[in-house]
Formats: C-alpha cells, structure tokens, sequence
C-alpha cells in the first residue's frame, strides 16, 4: 500500500481534504488565520482542474459557493470569525434552499476585528447561527489529522442531507504541523445524483431553487420538512470521543477542539485523579443524552472553552444537576495551559 | 378554414398571469427575454438568478430554470453558475435597488472580471417592492417615500449613472441603456437582450443592459403618464442607446 504519511500544516490539510473529497469549486477572501487555505488552494485546485476563485468579500465568496452549489458543483469556502458574521446571511439562505456546502472557520478572538489568536468564541455562530430556524452540521476537530479526516467528510455530510456543514477550528489547529495520513479515496457520494441542481430545463419544466416562500402556510411546512432532517441528523450523525471513562470514576472534562487536546494534558498530569474526558466532535448535532449518561455518575464536571461559556450551555441542557458543572473559559485568543486546567480541577476539587 | 398562428405565447413562459401592477415595466420584459431564449432556442439550456425586489417572483413566469439570490448577491450566484456550466446562457435579472446599491461590489467586480454572463437591469428610480423608497438612481428632486420633499444632492446625493460608470472597465463588452415605453422602444429593447446574449454564447463576455421601466404605483401615476415621464424626464437623466460595445 503507498504510504500516504505527510507532515502538514492544519489548513493545508484542510485543501488536501476537499480536494481529496472532489471539491471543485472554492471561494475565499484573505483573512488571518487561515490565509494558507487560498493560497494553497490556489495551486492545487488549478493542478485539479477546478475552479478557485479570489472573491471581493466574504459575501461574494459564500455567494459564489451557492450558485456552485445551485449547478451541481462540490463547493467550499473558508474564512475566520468576523468573515464567517459577513456569511451568516448567505448560509442561511443555503440552508433555506437545502443547498450542500462546506464552510471552514478557522477562529480568531473577537468580537469585533479582536485579534488573531485562536478562539473558540464562534461556538454560537456555529451551533445557533443566522436568521431563521435552521441548522448546520458542526464538525470540530482536534488535530490536523481530523482538520483532514472531517472536511473530507464534510462533503459527503454535506450531499446527503443538501445541507451546508461547517467545519469549526481555529488559528492554532490550522497553523501547527503534524503527521497525518490521507486517504486518497473516493468519498462515497461524490457521484451522487443531484437531481434538484439547475443545469437547464433538457426535456423538462423550468426548475426553481428559491428561499423565498410567500404562499401562506408554505414556508412554515418547508420549516417543518427541515425540522425532520436536522431529526435524522440528530439521529444519525452525533458524535463524540470518551477518554478514560471508567466506573469509579469521579470528575469528568467536557471540551472540545483544541482545549479537548489540551484538556487531556492536564488529564495526563493529574495521575491519581479519577478523572476522564468528553469531547462532542459534532457540534451540532449535540451528544446531549451520551454525555448526560456519564454526567449522572460523576461529582464534578468541569466545561473548558476558549470563550466565555458557549458550550457551557450545551453542556447545562445536558447534564440533570447543573449545580455539579465548574467553568473555566479564556476569552479573546487566551489558550490555556494544560497545568492552568490541572490547577483549576485541584482548586475546586479540594473546596 | 385554414388557421394561421400569428402570435402566441413564448415557451419560455408559464401559463401563470404577470402579478406586476398595471403599467409595470417588468412583465413587458419579462415576456421579452422569453421571447428571446425561444427564438436563441435556448429554453433548455438557461439558468436564470432572479433578485430580491419586485422581480423575485420573475421564477412564476419563465419556464425555464431559476434560482434566486440574497439582495444584491445575484452576479455573484450568476458567476458561480456560469463557471461550473459554461456552456449554459446565465443572465442575472437585477433592479436598481438590487444592482446600485446594496449589491454594488457584486456587479462592479464581476464586470471587472468580465464574467461571461449577461446582466438585465430593470431602473425604475424607486425601491418597488418595499413601497418605494429612495434608490441609487431616484432622480433629483423625485419624491419618494424616503425622500418626500424630493432627492436633494446634498442629503441624498446624485442620480447612479450604473452604464457610464462601469463602461471603463476592461471587462466589459457591452452596455446599452433601453426602455419599454413603446412598441419601437419594445423592439429596440429586444434587440438589446438578444446581442448580450449573443455575445456570452461567443464567449465575448460581460454585457449588461439596463431597462428605463416604469413604476405607476409608486410613481403616483397612471401607466401613460409614467412613459411620458421616461421619455420626458429620466431619459434626460439617462439617455438610451449604446454606451459601449466592443464589437
């Protein structure tokens, strides 16, 4: 078997990966921390024969992935936070539409223009996003291999439910480099039939691909069709890893992403402490019920974020006695250390 | 008896009646353009971006295939379209509020570009759909219900003369300014359409022609009055023919 191994930064894994998936449509707009995605995308989308496109603004580049998405193509964009708030208006339509779509945040600190460390202060516009009742699918990885693994994923996620997905990480997974495998397969959807894309009336009626749903009673039905899918996804697609969950036991981590990583360090450092890790890997859908199985035996939950308490809401509806759950969050490009979180489990477990 | 078929409905149409207002510019357009992909015979092979404003529903009429795009986005869907199926005719059907405003950097860039799509923009001097309001093109001292003392420059600014500004702009092929007042114009306006469209089936690239269309509701006017008014004040304004064409 060809050996596949490569040392690679996170966001270009994250070119790697669409292209990999059959992603032939990309439109990005310069922004730090994730600049490496367009320029590197730049090359090897031409190499593949696809279409890479610098757009204007963070409007025209969502925009351009939609119409892609309207003619059938395998489209993505990526950007970081304040981009992402421009393209809230055209994933919502995207999402209206039911068009599949890949969008990547890699996170800086906001709000605002902030500053461009890593973040994780876009949970809400990930998980709770623009205007309207829908939603995306959330992947967020932890390491560069699953910065590849889940956006190549993410188009066939994306074609399944004529969805967009998002792909959440941030300034400090798309800039370190590591050892990743890539997979060099087809993605299985890739040759799906998109029946609903417009590529012209051959032998039929005109089609329409529109949000825009004024006859009454119409737009709260489509709302309730989408309810049914963000249901099966519910169903389907939760995912979640648990490390050192065991019987006895007693405190329990809840992270994500890079404080997941960073979390197990401080797992790591702790020794005798009966203490395990709970890292959602989607977003949305939540692993509300999973995570409150485990809570329920556990003395302490401590929820670490790179942002003011996010999740932390998430992490509320899922566990019963919310009286159990201690927060430690750094706002505004803070990354903590692993001892940082090691020391905040001793203090408050010895209170 | 022998039956001799000497007009009929184009193709490109549906059999759902225009909704447009009376007198409005928009439906006699509308049945332009489907006249025009019947004669290209190019039914099957149109995607057509439909804006947000008063033509949003431009997808009840054509029977051909139709998405719609967030306000002002519509050349950016349209590029998208155009580079993944080159060999379909895409045209964005954009009002004055859509185009001049708040899609501005949409329509500068793709013209920039040059992407080979055709651009039909209706310029009715108002915000239609919402009652209108002030546009970008709403001419000096035209009351609107935005500005009902009257566009003054000073707190409004000019008139948007969208072909003349755009016309240096290396990507841009064709530009030709119309309007549908009567049957010769209604030809002329056709003619118009057919060559942008003509010219993306050459690959030429970018064109884009604006249509002086009128407004009764909002104008406060009746139908005729309102082509009066084109051809009395905002053609003034704008004046009709061709801005530029490589050709």
């Amino acid at each position: 078997m060809e050996n596949n191994k490569i040392l690679i930064k996170g966001n270009h894994a994250i070119v790697e990966a669409a292209i990999d998936a059959g992603c032939r449509f990309y439109a990005g707009y310069p922004i730090t921390p994730q600049n490496e995605i367009p320029e590197y995308m730049s090359i090897k989308m031409k190499e593949a024969g696809g279409i890479f496109m610098q757009a204007e603004s963070e409007l025209i580049s969502i925009n351009l992935v939609y119409g892609a998405a309207v003619a059938g193509a395998r489209a993505m964009t990526t950007s970081s936070s304040p981009g992402i708030s421009l393209m809230q208006e055209g994933i919502s339509y995207m999402a209206g539409c039911e068009l599949p779509g890949v969008i990547v945040n890699v996170q800086r600190g906001g709000p605002g223009l902030g500053n461009i460390s890593p973040s994780q202060s876009d949970y809400f516009q990930a998980v709770k996003p623009g205007h309207g009742d829908y939603r995306l699918i959330v992947l967020a990885p932890y390491n560069t291999q699953e910065m590849y693994d889940f956006t190549f994923e993410a188009f066939d996620l994306a074609d399944k439910y004529r969805n967009p997905v998002m792909v959440l990480t941030d300034g400090l997974l798309g800039q370190i480099m590591e050892s990743i495998e890539l997979k060099r397969k087809t993605p299985e959807l890739l040759n799906q039939k998109k029946d609903w894309a417009l590529t012209g009336a051959k032998g039929r009626k005109g089609k329409r691909i529109v949000s825009l749903l004024m006859e009454p009673g119409v737009l709260e039905k489509h709302n309730f069709h989408l309810k049914e899918k963000y249901d099966l996804i519910r169903k389907t697609e939760k995912r979640f890893e648990k490390l050192g969950i065991t019987e006895d036991m007693e405190y329990l981590i809840v992270a994500f992403g890079t404080v997941a990583r960073i979390s197990k360090g401080a797992i790591k450092l702790s020794r005798d402490i009966k203490i395990g890790l709970f890292r959602p890997i989607t977003l949305f859908p939540f692993p509300y019920e999973e995570l409150k199985e485990i809570a329920r035996k556990v003395k302490k939950i401590f929820v670490f974020e790179m942002n003011l308490g996010q999740m932390l809401e998430d992490v509320k509806i899922a566990v019963e006695d919310s009286e159990k759950i201690e927060f430690y969050g750094r706002p505004g490009g803070g990354v903590p250390t692993s001892e940082e979180l090691l020391n905040f489990i001793l203090k408050r477990i010895q209170k | 008896m022998i039956e001799k078929i000497i007009y009929k409905k184009p193709d490109s149409l549906t059999d759902v009646n225009f909704s447009y207002c009376p007198g409005c510019g928009h439906s006699t357009v509308h049945k332009i353009i489907a006249e025009v992909i019947d004669e290209l015979a190019l039914r099957e092979n149109t995607i057509a971006v439909a804006p947000v404003g008063c033509a949003v529903f431009a997808y009840n009429f054509w029977d051909f295939d139709v998405t719609e795009a967030p306000h002002g986005r519509t050349p950016a869907v349209a590029t998208a379209i155009k580079r993944v199926l080159p060999d379909r005719l895409v045209f964005s059907y954009q009002g004055d509020g859509d185009l001049a405003s708040i899609g501005m950097a949409e329509i500068v860039h793709t013209a920039n570009r040059g992407e080979n799509i055709t651009v039909i923009f209706i310029n009715n001097t108002n915000y239609g759909m919402t009652g209108g309001q002030l546009a970008p093109t709403t001419l000096l001292n035209q009351k609107t219900t935005t500005s009902p003392f009257g566009r003054d420059a000073k707190n409004y600014g000019y008139p948007f003369k969208m072909l003349e500004f755009l016309s240096p702009l290396e990507g841009v092929k064709y530009l030709e300014r119309v309007k549908v007042t009567d049957a010769a114009s209604v030809v002329k306006t056709k003619n118009a359409i057919k060559k942008g469209f003509s010219y993306q089936l050459q690959n030429i690239g970018f064109s884009m022609i604006e249509v002086l269309s009128s407004c009764p509701a909002n104008w406060r006017k009746e139908p005729l009055d309102s082509n009066k008014w084109i051809e009395e004040e905002i053609s003034k304004v704008y004046p009709v023919g061709k801005i530029k064409d490589i050709k």
